[in-house]
């Protein structure tokens, strides 16, 4: 229900730059002369009416509830008369939001994390898709990358379990590590000093084989001759990387990076919240956006929390919509519209 | 890719990286290739090793004392697991079906270059991908309005269309498909229900499976939507009973009394660490048998239009 994940955006990138797909073309293709309305158009209208309906129930009613925000809105009874009965507040939730500390903590934890996500998710893939095509055996390669892929299908929850196993205090195989090196063990859920490390970890862990994909796709495309003539002119392996693979993948790379960025106020709720087990210690060092909406939604904080949703929604809109701006004006064909 | 003639082999073979910088590529990609197995490994590693062994030395790379007993444990205890597995099948097939449907009709309509809502479908399709109503509102609709508390539309209905899915079967449709197999087909008076059944799914089973499969595992591996609307442990999913586990582990000893001992003797006698983990590993081994193979959909999904054009 986040719109476009970044997974999503990545591969309508490469689907773009692979297939040269058409743009959301709001206005249609070759419009021809305005004929009146004809069965077909009946029976289209009929075809999507559930696929609309959907959208009306799950994404536009959402959108109008947001108001909510605004509102004194208390739970019991039917949700569209509760919200248009409840009183207006106009902007008390964000007033008390902004007044405890959490909300200050939680937008610098989320710009922080994500800037850092965003240099690591670029950086990393696209070294090892390079390093990967250059292996004699591209079988060995072909392996590698398969096993790199599976954390990237792997739920949260199961990442959690497997970090609880390497991290629980008296049973984690961390722990029994640091004895067999005569240290003392470590509280690991009650330190929030490791987490921004861990977290960090986690995060390129779980991506690396999706992003190494993107990647790879990018330098499979582009035309062998352009080696041929390299390695004819006595271009070594480095400068082959350097003067040509890079400055061809750059444009797949900053449109990847633009539209990271447009979803800063956005992240990994399931990193966040399953991975340091909802620990009260880490909050400072672990709670995002996407955490806090959630946890003041279930200790019933309406107000804040709906706040924050909003808050969320518009900032999140605002620079998507810029994101999408300078991918436009850095290449028309990768916009979204 | 490029071994047509002598020439190019020939080319290949001279532009290649040095013996010794390709043993160090090899070695860092084996580091990093163990750095993403051996985690689902300890796991596996835990949940074969025998309950006494865990409480006295901890967990360990490799299982100290082998056991089955957490494998025998969730056969034996059955019901519960059962369930939850009956759950995750249920709603990965049902979604999977039912998102596919919803997502290629919507695709289909948006293809047709003279429908007369189409500008108006387009925008409906567009704005959720900018802009949306946030957790706090869906939540409240979701169960208060539409009713989908405790219930298993709750796990199927919100994940089963996404703009972009719909994006990509459009985008597919409207390149592959000839304009002139719809027209012949609606001059031959066959209804646009009919097209879209009998000719246009058919002739688009690439497109059909690379969205099939993302829904399959994003259903799959869904724990987000019971975490939020389930609160029956009888509708809870393998996601969530693990989710459950990983903070109550003595939930698993539920329904002791139909095994014949007592709640309080079961949660003393039962493999719980292992258990746990063994259900993390009927999780994974569906996913990890599989994917090798959706792999190869996932990447040529990428591609799909390219050959075609």
């Amino acid at each position: 229900m986040k719109g476009l994940t970044e997974t999503e955006s990545a591969y309508m990138l490469i689907a773009k730059k692979t297939q040269g797909v058409a743009n959301m073309d709001m206005k249609s293709g070759p419009k021809r002369l305005r004929i009146r309305w004809r069965t077909q158009d009946t029976e289209l209208t009929l075809l999507a009416l559930p696929t609309t309906l959907w959208y009306i129930l799950f994404c536009f009613l959402p959108m109008f509830g947001l108001i909510i925000a605004f509102k004194d809105f208390k739970i019991h009874g039917g949700f569209l008369s509760n919200v248009i009965h409840s009183d207006w507040t106009g902007f008390k939730n964000f007033e008390f939001l902004f007044k405890s500390n959490d909300a200050w903590v939680v937008i610098r934890n989320t710009l922080g994390y994500n800037l850092i996500f965003i240099v690591l998710s670029i950086v990393v893939p696209v070294t090892l898709a390079l390093m990967i095509g250059q292996l004699h055996s591209g079988k060995a390669g072909k392996i590698y990358q398969t096993l790199m892929f599976l954390p990237y299908f792997l739920s949260w929850v199961v990442v959690s379990a497997i970090v609880w196993a390497f991290l629980s205090f008296d049973k984690g195989i961390a722990n029994q590590f640091l004895a067999v090196l005569g240290n003392d063990p470590v509280n690991w859920y009650m330190e929030p000093k490791y987490w921004p490390y861990f977290l960090v970890f986690m995060n390129v862990w779980k991506g690396l084989g999706y992003g190494m994909v993107i990647y790879l796709a990018t330098i499979t495309s582009i035309d062998s001759t352009y080696y041929e003539a390299a390695v004819i002119d006595g271009a070594s392996k480095w400068q082959q990387a350097r003067y040509l693979t890079l400055p061809l993948m750059k444009l797949v790379i900053v449109m990847m990076f633009i539209l990271a960025v447009g979803r800063i106020f956005y992240t990994d709720f399931g990193l966040f919240f399953q991975v340091p087990r909802d620990s009260n210690s880490l909050f400072n060092v672990a709670t995002t956006i996407d955490v806090l909406v959630y946890k003041q939604l279930k200790s019933a904080t309406l107000g804040m929390a709906s706040a924050s949703a909003f808050l969320q929604s518009v900032m999140g809109c605002v620079t998507i919509l810029i994101a999408n701006w300078v991918v436009r004006l850095v290449d028309r064909e990768s916009a979204m519209m | 890719m490029s071994s047509k003639g002598n020439f190019e082999t020939g080319l290949d073979k001279f532009n290649r990286i040095r013996t010794g910088t390709n043993v160090v590529f090899h070695l860092i990609f084996i580091v990093l290739a163990l750095l993403c197995l051996i985690p689902v490994l300890v796991v596996l590693s835990i949940s074969l090793t025998s309950e006494d062994s865990i409480r006295e030395s901890g967990y360990h790379l490799f299982p100290t004392a082998f056991s089955g007993d957490a494998y025998h444990y969730i056969v034996q205890q059955g019901t519960m697991i059962t369930k939850a597995l009956g759950i995750s099948v249920l709603v990965t097939g049902l979604g999977t079906v039912l998102g596919v449907l919803l997502t290629t009709s919507m695709g289909y309509v948006l293809s047709r270059p003279n429908y007369k809502l189409k500008g108006l479908l387009t925008w409906i399709v567009f704005i959720p991908m900018v802009f949306n109503g946030g957790l706090v509102s869906s939540y409240y609709i979701n169960s208060n309005m539409l009713g989908l508390k405790d219930s298993v539309w709750a796990l199927i209905l919100p994940l089963a269309v996404s703009s972009f899915n719909v994006i990509i079967c459009k985008t597919f449709f409207r390149s592959t498909i000839p304009d002139a197999l719809i027209e012949s087909a609606e001059i031959d008076g066959s209804s646009q229900l009919r097209i879209y059944f009998s000719i246009v799914l058919p002739i688009s089973l690439p497109v059909l499976a690379t969205i099939g499969l993302f829904l399959c595992f994003a259903y799959w591996n869904d724990w987000f939507q019971s975490m939020l609307y389930i609160d029956n442990q009888s509708l809870y999913s393998l996601q969530a009973l693990l989710n459950s586990l990983m903070t109550n582990v003595d939930a698993l000893a539920k329904n002791a009394s139909s095994m014949g001992i007592s709640y309080a003797e079961l949660v003393a006698t039962m493999p719980k660490e292992s258990a746990r983990m063994a259900v993390a590993i009927v999780i994974v081994v569906p996913v990890a048998v599989a994917y090798p193979f959706f792999q190869k959909y996932f990447i040529s999904g990428l591609t799909v239009g390219a050959v075609k054009g």
